[in-house]
């Protein structure tokens, strides 16, 4: 077996810790330092249930390889809402009603902050219709940016309001 | 919306989740993310072949493995209690009945080894033919003793042949669902921890399921210990529609493991692909609907013929026809259920079992006949609107079909649609709208329920229930229902459910949780204000069972809802959308407008998803499901969902319980792919009768 | 999963020589399908060499007006890009009709080129596959083929190349530069990808690292990438085109370049098709019968017959499109 010596900083604490070289950021988070918020749905990279945030980027922790992101600053839902103070967005989600399980739901909360930077920065999608305009964050254009995060309960209507409530 | 009852404040509000902050930070403790001590990882084995016999198993490379702790096969397993259900006779002999069997067991100290080990297993097989693939040219379909639920297999009145031979209009077709899986969110999930003391064994599970207390019982059967031995903590469920409401191989093939490494907790996630295999699934149906009418519309004869697949191991039953026993009047009926039994994993049940793909076929034929009559689809189904149940010839207790249509074609802007097919193209999009109606019948409740209340200090009280809350909203709404029931503000009641140790109740299924469970909370607040009155001594505790269904047996208990939907097929690729989705329901009184409401839409979704993506393949080479990950078996994604509302009509059922209410788990999906089928025939003239409606569909 | 060894070298040289120096090493780029593959037991490297750290994520100029992107480029900074988006929207429409956001910010350039096909059965180790198994059959040509080729596939291997990106890099003739063992070289696109040998999916040895991917002047015309797949979004493609079409004053075809994704194990570039519509005018009946000439050769499965038709109406209607927007 081999293993490898990193060191991560997990919203906002810093942790370090001795891994299989084949632990998944995920499994680091949820199995070596009990950060659960980030879940394990598909651990294929095709739900989003396991979105975190990897230094401000909206990342799949179920396809990274923890020994591979030595010095990492991760920030999950959890981390988002500090102390318990919600985030703008977790407090959209609870208003909009958007999540019934609750399962996909801080993966789609760490995708929603991820892609409100990027359209913040004027990242292009794929329904973005000129591509050298500016970034206007419509409903189609969240659904597509959100794409990325399956929820089998089907709260969609709900995420799109609340992230909408806080991109406006 | 319906007035409360009286006296009643926090029945009919629209309280947010009360476990809402601990779901969007991610910290409601799930399955999995139970804190344990030191615990072990559990890998499976599953077979590779569908049907025959194991004749060696070669664990010595796993054992051998630094950090696996035990290999578990049908060699060494310890021994079950109880064979009555198959499909939980897990480890305990060398036959094999499905590709993606659960035939060993790896435990180890990390998950990595614990996979890897697994891998190393060899196994060979006495393989046998495997037989998967159902269909109505088989020549040894049968019929079951009934259908699920317990219901008859076949109905019959009437001469449906003489009828459609006398009929002005006439339509015989069929129609075909593919298998579905529920794939909720969080995979199937327990960690087990398994200890001896001073009473013997006693296994601690902690569970992802729609019903802690079914799950104890069969699981201390199973096991051979006293219920009260097993004990099932499952306080938040990421998602079931079906497929956590009953124990399954993995379950026990935990609690094995669990026993073999006695007093360390074992944690087994399923992997998503051996969900596919290992939680059941809506199997697939082929539907023959005829429809005979008069030259008004008016139906002469109706005949829904269902042939499914289910598994050798244990019989699953769909109810397919069951909608077509009440939807409309017709003096000559039949509906019937033939099976085909199959080397297949386990079907079970998945929301709506029996109306959603039944009431695709039915609302997509009604949706052809009033083509063929050249009548409004709407005003088609008034027509046939029956005054009483056509097969019990009991009344309804309450039926607003009509009222639903009629709201529905009144807010969707139905009114001013041109009938025409294939007549509007929009920037290089076909267009269209369809309807469809909707239903699920108010089962009588499966078990009774049982509550507990307990005056804390200060005023406020403890209520307790072995519920679930699969995120249907049920902690928030049986609290707001104890909350009325007691005469006291919300936040003055803590309620615990999802523990096997809370007073038994009925698990989460058939949109019958909320009435047995609120019943059980209003009997349970009845029995202590009538013994403690209003200013009970803190610890004074009282329990109740909840009432039955007052009108069993004496009306026709169902829901009803009406579907609209408008879809847009590209004229050159083919692809579809779906920009709007309404459904309007009459479903009793509504205790949580915004967890009911959420409960609607995303029924309403999951039925846009099987009308649109989820294609579970069957591959009879290997006789297995290849579509078994999420990136094969499409559900919908966000860019797939757009405008979806539901409403409900003013209504209160009395006759089903107390609250007044029907339920809203399941109805929301029901209707949906019709309507939208409905819809795309109405955009592009060409009539989809298989799901789902993919984009090769349209392409001519 | 096995177990495997992990370096994180700081140039390019190291890290070529090091996976030269194992059989079984690989580069880690991204991850986001080689560490799906690892876990499904397709692949099982002993030693993961992370380029990710490699000074090659710079998008630059080139002399003669082409772009350079370095092969560790994430997806989404090269669909974001300025350059990419004014002078290639063909490249950022394909990038961004790739995956989800997630993925996007994860997978390099590199990486994208080189990935494997998603077949089920590739991707299933329990069952037949030529390409994963070489000798063991392909499963999918007689079970659940709806995903599959229907150009240039053989009995062996039926399997589509699953990129976007590679799609729209082979209408723009794209060059990819790699450095190896033996020094560097550049590879036109179209030679990256090799025949219809299952076991070999690209011309690249090992130990041959991607670090760059050339694009050339873009032409003065019209372009587009349109993505047809079973899901609005986050799914790969049933059929997708890249086209650029430019057309005279007098709306005759100069030139055409299209490429298809989803119809064979590579980026198919539509020869037949460019060559029918040269000198054509630019007509919907020109574009039907171009279609016709690179689809005549289709052999289809019995799950995807309806890809033939599909290609041709999307072709169809993206060339449509490009004339119109040249119209105007």
């Amino acid at each position: 077996m081999s293993t490898g010596s990193i060191m991560l900083t997990v919203d906002g604490e810093s942790r370090s810790l001795v891994i299989d070289t084949r632990t998944t950021l995920l499994d680091a988070l949820r199995d070596h330092l009990g950060v659960t918020s980030p879940k394990k749905g598909c651990d294929h990279g095709q739900c989003g249930a396991c979105t975190v945030l990897l230094d401000g980027r909206r990342v799949l922790a179920c396809l990274a390889l923890a020994v591979a992101h030595d010095g990492a600053e991760i920030t999950t839902a959890a981390g988002l809402s500090p102390d318990g103070e919600p985030h703008p967005l977790a407090q959209a989600f609870i208003d909009h009603d958007g999540f019934q399980c609750g399962y996909c739901t801080p993966g789609q909360i760490c995708s929603a902050a991820g892609m409100l930077d990027e359209a913040g920065k004027g990242a292009p999608s794929h329904v973005t219709g000129d591509l050298e305009g500016p970034t206007v964050l419509d409903d189609e254009e969240i659904r597509e940016r959100m794409s990325g995060n399956l929820c089998r309960c089907g709260a969609y209507p709900g995420i799109v309001a609340a992230i909408r409530e806080v991109s406006g | 919306m319906t007035s409360a009852p009286t006296g009643s404040r926090a029945i009919g509000a629209p309280v947010p989740r009360l476990e809402g902050r601990a779901k969007v930070t991610g910290t409601a403790p799930y399955a999995y993310d139970q804190p344990v001590e030191a615990p072990l990882y559990l890998a499976a084995v599953t077979s590779t072949s569908a049907r025959g016999h194991i004749t060696a198993i070669d664990t010595a490379a796993a054992d051998r493995l630094d950090g696996v702790v035990a290999v578990l096969t049908h060699e060494n397993a310890p021994r079950l209690a109880s064979d009555e259900n198959a499909e939980l006779w897990v480890l305990q002999s060398d036959e094999v009945a499905f590709r993606g069997q659960l035939i060993g067991a790896v435990v180890a100290s990390r998950p990595e080894i614990a996979a890897q080990a697994a891998g190393l297993v060899r196994v060979e097989y006495d393989a046998r033919p495997h037989d998967v693939e159902p269909g109505p040219g088989r020549d040894d379909l049968y019929a079951p003793a009934t259908v699920n639920t317990g219901l008859e297999t076949d109905t019959i009145a009437g001469d449906v042949d003489a009828a459609m031979a006398d009929a002005a209009v006439t339509l015989d077709r069929t129609y075909s669902t593919p298998l579905q899986f529920h794939v909720p969110m969080e995979p199937q999930t327990a960690v087990a921890r398994w200890d001896r003391d001073g009473g013997g064994d006693r296994l601690t599970l902690y569970d992802s399921t729609q019903g802690v207390i079914r799950m104890r019982q069969i699981m201390a059967a199973v096991l051979g210990l006293p219920p009260d031995r097993v004990e099932v903590i499952s306080p938040h469920v990421g998602g079931g529609f079906g497929s956590k409401l009953r124990p399954k191989a993995h379950h026990v093939l935990v609690a094995l493991a669990a026993r073999t490494v006695e007093g360390r907790p074992v944690k087994f996630a399923l992997p998503r692909r051996l969900t596919f295999a290992g939680s059941g699934y809506r199997p697939s149906t082929v539907q023959r609907i005829r429809l005979g009418a008069d030259a008004d519309g008016r139906l002469t004869a109706i005949a829904h013929d269902a042939v499914g697949g289910t598994s050798k191991l244990v019989e699953f039953a769909e109810q397919t026809a069951l909608a077509t026993r009440t939807m409309y009047a017709a003096p000559n009926r039949r509906t019937t259920h033939r099976l085909a039994a199959l080397d297949v994993s386990v079907p079970t049940v998945m929301r709506a079992p029996g109306e959603a793909p039944g009431m695709f076929a039915l609302e997509s034929a009604m949706d052809e006949l009033a083509v063929a009559c050249g009548l409004d689809p709407i005003e088609l189904r008034v027509r046939n609107e029956p005054g009483r149940d056509p097969e019990t010839g009991l009344p309804y207790s309450t039926r607003n079909l009509v009222a639903c249509l009629r709201e529905g074609a009144r807010r969707f802007g139905w009114t001013d649609r041109d009938p025409a097919p294939a007549a509007r193209l929009d920037d290089g999009w076909l267009t269209g709208t369809g309807v469809a109606a909707a239903t699920y019948p108010a089962y009588p409740v499966i078990g009774p329920s049982n509550a507990a209340i307990r005056a804390l200090a200060g005023g406020r009280y403890r209520v307790d229930i072995a519920a679930a809350d699969i995120g249907t909203g049920s902690r928030t709404a049986l609290t707001q229902i104890a909350a009325d029931a007691l005469a006291v503000p919300l936040d003055a009641v803590d309620l615990r459910l999802g523990e096997s140790t809370l007073p038994a109740a009925a698990p989460a299924a058939g949109s019958m949780g909320l009435g047995g469970w609120g019943s059980a909370v209003i009997a349970a607040a009845r029995a202590f204000r009538e013994k403690y009155g209003t200013a009970p001594a803190e610890g004074a505790e009282a329990g109740a069972t909840g009432a039955g269904v007052p009108g069993a047996g004496k009306v026709a208990l169902h829901a009803f809802g009406a579907q609209f939907a408008e879809v847009r097929v590209h004229a050159d690729t083919g692809e579809i959308r779906v920009p709007r989705l309404l459904g309007v329901f009459a479903v009793g009184r509504v205790v949580n407008p915004r967890t009911a409401r959420s409960q609607l839409t995303g029924g309403m979704v999951m039925g846009l998803s099987a009308a649109l993506h989820e294609h579970g393949v069957m591959d009879p080479g290997p006789g297995q499901v290849v579509t078994r990950d999420l990136a094969d078996y499409h559900i919908a994604a966000h860019a797939d969902v757009q405008d979806v509302d539901a409403v409900w009509i003013d209504e209160a059922d009395p006759h089903y319980n107390e609250l007044g209410a029907k339920g809203v788990g399941e109805i929301g999906i029901v209707g949906v792919a019709a309507a939208i089928a409905n819809a795309a025939f109405h955009a592009t003239g060409v009539r989809v009768r298989d799901l789902p409606l993919t984009p090769d569909a349209f392409l001519r | 999963m096995n177990p495997f060894d992990y370096e994180r070298p700081a140039d390019a040289g190291a890290a070529v020589a090091t996976v030269a120096s194992r059989a079984d090493a690989a580069f880690l780029g991204g991850g986001t399908n080689l560490v799906d593959l690892m876990k499904l037991g397709v692949t099982g490297p002993s030693l993961l060499v992370d380029v990710t750290g490699l000074p090659l994520d710079r998008i630059e100029p080139l002399p003669g007006g082409g772009l350079r992107i370095g092969a560790t480029v994430r997806n989404a900074d090269a669909a974001a890009d300025p350059e990419v988006r004014r002078r290639y929207p063909m490249l950022a429409r394909a990038l961004l009709a790739g995956a989800s956001g997630q993925v996007r910010n994860m997978a390099t350039i590199g990486g994208n080129l080189l990935q494997r096909t998603r077949c089920v059965y590739f991707q299933d180790v329990t069952l037949a596959c030529n390409k994963r198994e070489p000798g063991s059959g392909c499963a999918a040509l007689h079970g659940y083929n709806r995903h599959h080729a229907i150009l240039g596939a053989s009995e062996r291997c039926v399997a589509v190349h699953p990129s976007d990106m590679a799609v729209a890099l082979t209408a723009l003739d794209a060059v990819v530069q790699v450095q190896g063992p033996d020094g560097e070289r550049a590879i036109p696109i179209a030679d990256l990808y090799t025949g219809d040998d299952p076991e070999r999916d690209t011309a690249l040895a090992h130990g041959e690292l991607i670090t760059a991917i050339d694009l050339p002047e873009p032409a003065a015309a019209p372009s587009a990438y349109r993505k047809v797949r079973d899901r609005a979004s986050y799914a790969f493609a049933l059929v997708s085109v890249a086209a650029v079409l430019d057309v005279d004053a007098g709306g005759t075809v100069r030139d055409a370049r299209i490429a298809f994704g989803g119809l064979a194990h590579r980026p198919w570039r539509a020869s037949r098709a460019e060559a029918a519509l040269r000198g054509a005018p630019a007509t919907g009946a020109s574009f039907r019968t171009a279609a016709d000439a690179e689809l005549a050769a289709a052999r289809p499965l019995p799950g995807n017959a309806f890809k033939v038709p599909m290609a041709r109406s999307t072709l169809a209607a993206v060339l449509r499109g490009l004339a119109a927007r040249e119209a105007r």
